[in-house]
This record gives structure tokens, sequence and C-alpha cells, in this order.
């Protein structure tokens, strides 16, 4: 940094000459942003930056719960031990297959309503409001709720299949049902917001382009699919992208379907975020914890990278046609 | 409204948005509404019932008299009372701080010039993709050492961490606030921080509410971290609901009142400011 003036103390002195002073004002004035950023940014390097990044040295180390200040190395010992893990893999299968359960109908769920919220219509701004209701609860008070309704004995929903003959389903023993019942839950609390997330995007289309198509005799359907549907492409791939890693993260759903930190008794519906807590404070193997955390990252990392790799060969394709 | 007059010749005139809707899609949309508001509605009837109540076949679907019953009860066997107040204290503290610290930064990025601030607004965003779970581990190894586990402040202080409250901060203040009206104030002789009280401020109240509204909801509802924080001699109201459907208590109905008290207070700022925060959560997406 240059300071010009670093002679003159800047702002706090009273009336200086009005020479020096424009020097010193301009002086303070190269300094004084950084004033703005400090508060946030002590922050967010003791607490959002420092942990991201000492994680991946901490899944170096043998560290347990009771004494986290004794660090001992390991290398990839930590890493080792979880591909020789089965609960592991069996983890990170469930995340991918909860993540796709939950993430892809609540993606085509959300553009259908945000489609259906766009029209003009009565009450329009409390069914926007209305959608976003689940929005509002928490995981826990969710979770709680559907797991009384996904009971298997006295549940609302096993009553309700009883009526249309269905036998009752054990939501939590049962792998699928199990895995299915940690989806609804996702799906109720995340679809309204998506589908806001979506009747923004699609109100960023500009007319002309369904007047254009309307002109060429296109139907509404195929508005929607040549013209909405592309117009929403970035907007898709956010909410992918943030839906993927949310799923890849998924905790207090399974945690409190039964309350179970192993996430039902086979493991059957155990995410890789439950398990990370499992390791870490179940059994106290923080290092070990910090590698699920890193693998995590990774998986995002790949998942992430995989999602803008093909957005943008799409985008490529329509270009060259 | 014009007549149906339906010829096809007609039909290009905007159709594409600003249709109305029909039967179908009120049907439809009643019935999701019905779908994302039944789990509350059978919380009111499950927390108003006693547990025997619940187990009949067929179910009950009607709201009862237990309701004050089962809130004693819930504020016997896990102290949802003090898991209140210490929510209130957390999600205040951390809306406050998040408000104050964002929108300072906030200026910063959107009106000031100074070295680095591309390379600074790129660490700020690009780590808003990377979700806080994946530092939990030195985080907990920080507090720990710090002593601060149990104790409220390990939950306030990482929580005052928001990237995506600066991000929006800055386009809020990109967007409302002109540079004119600083350079004018910077020709009337004002320093950079009286323009940011008595200019900046006033316009970026709007903006900072909505930011308010969306972190006092996430800090309200945040699970993860408070549970690894925090224990159940000193616990938020997600800790205590979490201890309430651990299987300490199996009383479904009691449950359910927990879950109710736990909830209501953000229905409650749901109910009388749906609307900023269905705008703020639309405005968001465009610009993110």
């Amino acid at each position: 940094m240059t300071l010009t003036a670093s002679e003159s103390p800047a702002p706090p002195l009273p009336a200086p000459p009005p020479a020096r002073r424009g020097a010193a004002r301009r002086a303070w004035r190269t300094v004084s942003p950084y004033a703005y950023l400090a508060p946030f940014f002590t922050l967010f390097a003791a607490f959002g930056l420092f942990p991201l990044i000492y994680t991946a040295f901490v899944s170096l180390y043998r560290v347990e719960l009771q004494t986290p200040g004794d660090m001992e190395w390991r290398g990839l010992g930590n890493y080792t031990a979880l591909l020789a893990d089965e609960y592991f893999w069996l983890s990170l299968r469930n995340t991918f297959t909860i993540g796709v359960l939950s993430t892809v109908p609540q993606l085509v769920m959300a553009l259908g309503l945000a489609h259906l919220l766009n029209y003009r219509m009565r009450g329009r701004t409390f069914l926007r409001t209305a959608v976003l209701l689940p929005y509002a609860t928490s995981v826990a008070a969710a979770t709680l709720v559907f797991a009384q309704l996904f009971g298997r004995d006295f549940g609302l929903i096993n009553y309700a299949l009883g009526l249309v003959g269905i036998d009752p389903v054990d939501w939590q023993n049962g792998t699928v049902a199990s895995q299915i019942a940690v989806s609804t839950v996702v799906i109720w609390r995340w679809t309204g917001y998506n589908a806001l997330i979506y009747l923004a995007g699609m109100q960023s289309i500009p007319d002309e382009l369904y007047e254009a198509a309307a002109m060429d005799g296109a139907s509404r359907w195929r508005q929607f699919f040549h013209v909405t549907l592309p117009g929403l492409r970035p907007t898709i791939l956010f909410t992918v992208i943030v839906s993927t890693i949310g799923a890849t993260q998924l905790f207090g759903e399974p945690l409190l379907l039964e309350g179970s930190i192993s996430g039902g008794i086979s493991h059957q519906y155990q995410t890789l975020g439950l398990y990370m807590y499992e390791q870490g404070w179940g059994f106290f193997h923080l290092g070990r914890a910090a590698a699920i955390a890193w693998v995590m990252f990774l998986l995002i990392v790949v998942l992430v990278g995989l999602n803008a790799l093909i957005a943008r060969r799409r985008s490529r394709k329509e270009a060259g046609r | 409204m014009t007549a149906p007059v339906a010829t096809a010749n007609r039909r290009p005139s905007r159709a594409g948005r600003t249709l109305h809707a029909g039967p179908v899609a009120y049907g439809i949309l009643v019935v999701a509404v019905l779908f994302s508001a039944f789990p509350f509605y059978w919380t009111i009837v499950a927390a108003s019932r006693s547990n025997a109540e619940l187990a009949k076949v067929p179910p009950t679907l009607l709201p009862g008299p237990n309701l004050m019953r089962n809130f004693e009860a819930v504020l016997e066997e896990a102290d949802i009372g003090k898991a209140l107040l210490n929510s209130l204290i957390v999600s205040g503290s951390i809306t406050l701080g998040t408000v104050l610290c964002c929108t300072l930064a906030g200026f910063a990025f959107a009106k000031l010039r100074f070295r680095g601030r591309g390379a600074l607004l790129a660490v700020t965003v690009g780590t808003m993709m990377i979700p806080p779970q994946l530092g939990v581990i030195p985080l907990f190894m920080l507090i720990a050492e710090l002593g601060w586990v149990n104790q409220l402040q390990a939950v306030i202080l990482p929580g005052l961490v928001s990237a995506f409250g600066v991000f929006f901060m800055r386009q809020y203040l990109v967007q409302s606030l002109p540079d004119e009206l600083i350079e004018a104030a910077r020709v009337d002789g004002a320093s950079t921080a009286r323009i940011f009280w008595s200019i900046v401020v006033p316009i970026a109240r709007p903006g900072m509410a909505v930011l308010g509204l969306l972190t006092f909801m996430a800090a309200w509802n945040d699970f993860f971290w408070p549970v690894v924080a925090l224990t159940s001699s000193e616990p938020t109201v997600q800790v205590a609901l979490r201890q309430l459907g651990g299987g300490y208590v199996h009383d479904q109905s009691v449950i359910m009142a927990g879950t109710l008290l736990g909830t209501l207070p953000v229905l409650l700022v749901f109910g009388l400011l749906g609307r900023q925060i269905v705008g703020g959560i639309m405005q968001g997406a465009v610009k993110g």
C-alpha cells in the first residue's frame, strides 16, 4: 500500500490546514475501504476460510474428539481406512440415490409450478407465498412431522394407502421405502423455493420471443419447450448445482427420521453427511471425519464440474446448429 | 376482458405468458398449496390430541382439546422455554451482525475503489458454492480451543459469515445507489463514513430488511452446526427438537407440540412478511 502522506495522521485530526488536509484525505481514501471490509473479512477468515482449508490438513492426522489438541500424523491413513469401510461405500451410494430421488422430482415439479404461477390469475401473490410456506420450517420440524406421517402402524400415509388397497409400507426399514421417505421431506421443503427461482427466471425472458413464437404458430406447449426452457437454462443449471450441493451434504433428514445416527438399523439411508457426523461425534474420530468432508468436497467439485461441462457442450451444440 | 372469439389468427398477441389461468391450472395450484400446508395442519392436529387418540384407526383429522397440556409437557421435558430464548438471542444477534457486516462490505465492493477489489470479491463469491459443513471439523477444534463449546457465541460468531449477504448487498447497492449521489456528497465535503450513514444506509434499508428476514429464518432453522456445538443443557430450538425426536420422549403428541412451538416464531415472521420474503428470493435468484 502506498501511503503518500504517512506522517500526517488521517481523519481524527480536527482541522488541518487545507493543503495537508487534502493529502491526508486522499491517503485515508485509499485505506478506508478496507475498514468497511474488515468486520466481514475478519470473521470470514477465522470462521469461514480457515476451517475450509484446514480440513484438508486435519484429514491427514489422527485427531480424537476428546483431545483435539493432540494430532498424530497419519498421512493418507484416514482415506485408506475409509476405502476399506463398507459403510463409507454404502453411504456414498445412499447419498447418490437419495440425491437423485429428491432432486429430480423436485426440480421437475418446481418447473411446472413456476409455469402455472406465471399465469395471470386471482390470488397470485397468495399462491406464490403459500407454495413457499414449507421453506419457513426447519429440517428438524419438517422431518419430525413427516416421520409421524410415515409411521408404519399409525401413520397417515399408510392409512391413505390402505384406502386404495395398498399394504402398509415399512417406511423406516425398507431401503427404497426409507430413502423415499427422506427424499419426500426434501422435496416438500424445497419445491416451492425452486419454483420461485424458476418464476423469476421466466419473468426475465423477453416478451418478444413469445410473440415471435406465437406468430410462427407455435402452440403454448411448444412455446414452453422452445422458448421457456432454453431461456431458463442458466437458471436451471443454477438450481441443479445448488440442489446437488444440498443433496451431497444431506444430514438432518436422515438423522431425524427415527433419531439414530447410523441412518437406520442396516445404515440403509445413512448419507455421507450423517456418516461424517457418526465418525466425528459418535465415534470421536475427527481426523477420519475430516477425510469424509474432503471426499464430500471432491464429490461436489466433480458433480458441479460435470454439470457445467454438460451445459457448455449443449449450448455449444446449439450455437453450431 | 375481450370476448372469447378464439380464431387462430387472434392468438399471437402476447400468447405465451399472459394467458389467464384456466380451471386446470387453478386446480393443480390448489392441490400444491394443500400439499404445502397439510403438514402444518397435521402438526396442529397432533399437538392438540393425546397419544392414544393419534393411534386410532381411522385417524383423527380434527384438532382436539389437549394443546395446552402438551405444551406444558414439552416445557417440562425438553426445556423448550430456554431453547426458544436461546434461539431468539442467537438468531437476533446473527441477523443484526450479518446485516451490518454485509452492508459495510457490500458498500465497499459496490462503490469504493481499492486494490484487490476484484480478487477479494471473487474469493467471497467463490466460497458461496462451498458448503460450510465442509469446514466443520476445524471449526469445532477452534471453538474447543477457545473453550466455547456449549456456549452461544460458538453459534453466533460463525453465523455472521455470509458471503451470500455481501454479494446480495453489493448487487442491491450497485443497482439502487447512483454514483452521482456519492460524488455530490464528496463535493460537499462529506467523509466516506458520513456518506455511509446518511446516504447509503437509508437507500439500502429495503435490501437490508430482506437480507435480515432471510438471515433470521436461516439462523432460526439452522440445524447441523448448533447440534455439533451445543448440548441439551444450552440448546437452540432445533437442538431441543432433535432431543425430542431422539427417543427420549415417546409421546408423539408432545413431540408435535414441541415442533409447533419451534416453528411458530418463524411462521409468524413468514405470515407477516411473506410477500417480502418471496420478493427477496426472486430478486436474489435473478441476480445470482
